[in-house]
């Protein structure tokens, strides 16, 4: 395994993680450009963005783009975020050079006026989708009351309306916003040749004009609260909870995280026991997001209409005895066993590593080893979980829960 | 490719250990099937397989509950269960160094649970909850109706089960059907990654050699009920799921059919994908692919799409699916072989998938599979061979399953 890096003059990184004995290649393009970067009337452009990239170029139609990611029997696929947007692809090591060259032509998409049309209809059949999953549409809700007029509060879909009203040309200024090859890396992990790698991409990048992309990261003032999104067809009722928790720079993000397995975690964890072991809750759980500025734990709890209540309770009596008692060694020797057990079992696919290492990347964090991630986790002290829930309780939260029941009150009432 | 070392041994009660070598790999996973599917459910009591898979987690040997889950946790391991029509399946992902531990675990759990009479409610609750959720869960709805029409009962049983039907199961009826059910003859265990094969024998023999047989009989069949089906329901899309009879796993020509279907299906430039989503821009999501019991298989398609909207998605899934009859192309041959080779060469860089395509293989032929095998299978076929195929075996008259607020017709003569 080695770790490769270079910069192009046009800015463009390119990364590497080169592990000859890998059976397959992962690449991806990694971009800051996520839904933050939108203001409201373009509300969804850079998902729709993504879309719009699998479209073509001047050099292939939609047709082209789709048949030749087939042809190299590739698993692609692309994905936005908040803070980014991310397209990749895996590929058996003979086709490292062809999907580099597609991969680095669509990042220059033509954008025609036919295909945007045609995209937007399937926009809005997946908005429409989402709709009718759970936790319908809570989830944008939440991170809107949370963050009120914070950026981190825009939702990466948008909404019919938002995506209905946009155009091609906002469409393509927001590209030459936000796509410039300083705000872009080139990632690759597995079976890589990196001198060809870095050739390729040079040989197809060096046309792209850099510009500068400033990113807005205004502090965040989180709103705390409780609110019902009614949703009469719904079965189970979901609750949705946001608190406080470091960002992606903070160096106490590993605390937070290993606290959120022990408190939160699918199995083994303290609502494990209190919501799916005796039924209480169809499913329940807990885990962190780290933006840039601001980080958030989410409290997640499916269950019947009738146990929400009660629920709502139960949650906040843990939620506070985490609070004042902390938690125990048992548990966070437990927690520390199970994510290192996670960490090898992700490491040995090349498609987990290139976004490990891309995500570095995007929050302008150094590249790190397998063996350096699990040593970070390895170090968390009782002490630091513990400083982690003083810090940043659970109780002071907004709760969103939607369903069918519309008298619901906070549980602290 | 390089050739894996796939091992199969058959113990004398009937149990069948595979092992596949992976020495490349840090991981182990696990994949074990037990003969209580639902498919033993007494009629009045489905969801009593599933009931019997949630109750058999709950402490087992000298384990209580917390310990159970906890030991498991200590070991890395990564596991999970799920109930089917045949079998109980229970899955665990781990490093290497935890494998002998976790299947004396794994033996503990499905040999000597202890079924705690405190925890029976908890469990009821559980199994509610499942059912609850499926509710809410639209396009796996359709998908259960989809396979009650097309298989009838037992075969085409959700496992899961109605409320009424948990709130009659007690707890003798959970350790009944534990004690019938839960048997080494058809139980297979299924081992791959870093592994020794002669130690697993080893360890394996020990742990499971002394399980006595058992016969136990599945619940009578009942003809399936074909045809269209609607459920009304007021929600932005419109659920559609297609069966077209077709041909099981173990039938010798199922590969010619799974590379018609990969035509259809593989990819973005699949048919599908192509016409229904990036022509017309339908839906977001389409799909078809084969599905498979024992003795039947069917090509299942499905989408979701606005209600407004659903008529011409149906009529243009029907268009594309009953086209195939004409023949694929060439190119079309070209890219369903690629993607194989690809997906072949990185299922090794997967323990989990090779421990679980095993135990299917296992479940449908009675042998394993090897990655080079289907390989094989695939590179071998000629455009020739798939088109006489689907020119003999067209697909007609499909049962239908929506939901959504208006149903849906089926245009005859649709060419």
């Amino acid at each position: 395994m080695e770790f490769r890096e270079h910069t192009l003059a046009n800015g463009l990184t390119i990364l590497a993680e080169c592990n000859p004995n890998a059976h397959s290649t992962s690449i991806g393009v990694f971009v800051r450009a996520g839904a933050r970067d939108e203001h409201d009337e373009i509300n969804g452009v850079s998902h729709f963005l993504e879309h719009m990239v699998f479209k073509g170029t001047d050099k292939r139609d939609a047709e082209s783009v789709n048949r030749e990611l087939d042809d190299m029997g590739s698993f692609s696929n692309a994905q936005t975020g908040v803070e980014s947007t991310v397209y990749y692809s895996t590929v058996l090591p003979e086709f490292q050079t062809n999907v580099v060259e597609l991969l680095c032509d669509i990042m220059r998409p033509s954008l025609r006026d036919d295909d945007f049309e045609t995209e937007k209809k399937v926009i809005i059949e997946e908005i429409m989708m989402y709709d009718d999953q759970p936790p319908y549409g809570g989830h944008e809700k939440i991170m809107e009351l949370f963050f009120g007029a914070h950026p981190l509060s825009k939702s990466v879909l948008g909404t019919a309306g938002t995506v209905g009203g946009l155009t091609a040309s906002q469409m393509k200024n927001y590209f030459q916003s936000r796509y410039s090859p300083s705000n872009m890396a080139l990632v690759a992990a597995g079976n890589v040749d990196f001198e060809k790698f870095v050739a390729d991409i040079q040989q197809h990048s060096e046309h792209w004009e850099s510009f500068e992309a400033p990113r807005n990261k205004p502090t965040a003032t989180p709103n705390y609260g409780f609110s019902v999104l009614h949703k009469p067809q719904s079965t189970q009722a979901y609750i949705l909870q946001l608190s406080k928790a470091p960002p992606t720079e903070s160096p106490q993000r590993y605390a937070s995280r290993v606290a959120s397995v022990v408190y939160g975690g699918e199995s083994g964890s303290r609502m494990f026991w209190e919501f799916i072991d005796t039924g209480r809750a169809e499913s329940a759980g807990a885990g962190g997001f780290e933006y840039q500025g601001a980080g958030l734990m989410m409290n997640y709890l499916c269950c019947t209409p009738e146990q929400t209540q009660e629920n709502l309770h139960r949650l906040h009596e843990l939620q506070q005895k985490v609070f004042e008692s902390g938690f125990n060694q048992r548990e966070l020797d437990l927690a520390k066993r199970k994510i290192a057990a996670q960490i090898i079992l992700g490491s040995e696919r090349p498609g987990n590593r290139l976004f490990s290492i891309g995500s570095k990347w995007l929050n302008q964090q150094p590249y790190e080893t397998v063996a350096q991630v699990a040593k970070h986790y390895e170090d968390v002290t009782l002490e630091q979980i513990n400083e982690f829930a003083q810090q940043y309780p659970m109780t002071e939260n907004y709760t969103l829960v939607v369903g069918p029941d519309n008298n619901l009150v906070a549980a602290n009432s | 490719m390089t050739t894996p070392s796939i091992h199969v041994k058959q113990l004398e009660n009937g149990l069948t250990l595979i092992g596949e070598e992976m020495p490349w790999l840090e991981s182990a996973a696990l994949a074990v099937s037990i003969p209580a599917g639902c498919r033993y459910d007494p009629g009045d009591k489905i969801g009593l397989a599933n009931f019997t898979c949630e109750m058999v987690q709950r402490g087992c040997g000298t384990r209580d509950s917390r310990q159970f889950v906890e030991d498991l946790e200590w070991l890395g391991v990564d596991d999970s269960s799920s109930v089917g029509v045949y079998s109980s399946q229970f899955a665990g992902t781990m490093p290497a160094s935890s494998l002998h531990e976790s299947l004396a675990i794994y033996a503990d759990m499905l040999r000597r649970p202890l079924l705690p009479a405190d925890q029976f409610e908890d469990g009821r609750m559980v199994c509610f909850q499942e059912v609850h959720s499926l509710e809410d869960d639209l396009a796996h709805r359709v998908m259960i109706e989809l396979r009650q029409r097309f298989y009838g009962d037992p075969i085409g049983r959700s496992s899961t089960g109605t409320m009424e039907s948990i709130a009659s199961i007690n707890s003798d009826d959970v350790r009944t059907f534990f004690e019938n059910a839960y048997r080494p003859n058809d139980a297979i265990i299924s081992v791959a990654g870093k592994i020794n094969w002669n130690e697993l024998c080893e360890t394996v023999d020990r742990l499971f050699s002394d399980w006595q047989p058992k016969t136990l009989t599945p619940s009578p069949e009942v003809a399936p009920s074909h045809g269209s089906h609607h459920i009304e329901f007021e929600s932005q899309q419109t659920q559609i799921a297609l069966a077209y009879n077709s041909i099981p796993y173990s039938h010798p020509d199922y590969f010619l059919a799974r590379t018609a279907v990969g035509a259809l299906s593989g990819g973005m430039s699949s048919r599908l994908f192509s016409e229904v989503r990036e022509k017309r821009g339908l839906c977001y999501a389409v799909g078809a692919s084969m599905h498979s019991s024992l003795v039947e298989g069917c090509v299942v398609g499905s989408s979701g799409t606005t209600a407004e909207r659903a008529q011409e998605t149906l009529d243009v899934m029907m268009q594309e699916i009953q086209r195939l009859e004409k023949g694929i192309t060439d190119d079309e041959l070209a890219r369903v072989k690629v993607q194989v080779r690809s997906a072949m060469v990185m299922q090794q860089e997967s323990s989990r998938a090779r421990a679980g395509s095993n135990v299917g293989d296992w479940l449908h032929l009675k042998r394993v599979r090897s990655r080079d095998e289907i390989n094989e299978i695939i590179m071998n076929q000629t455009v020739d061979q798939i088109n006489n195929y689907v020119a003999d075996n067209p697909l007609v008259n499909p049962d239908l399953v929506t939901l959504g607020p208006e149903p849906l017709e089926i245009a005859h003569g649709v060419s």
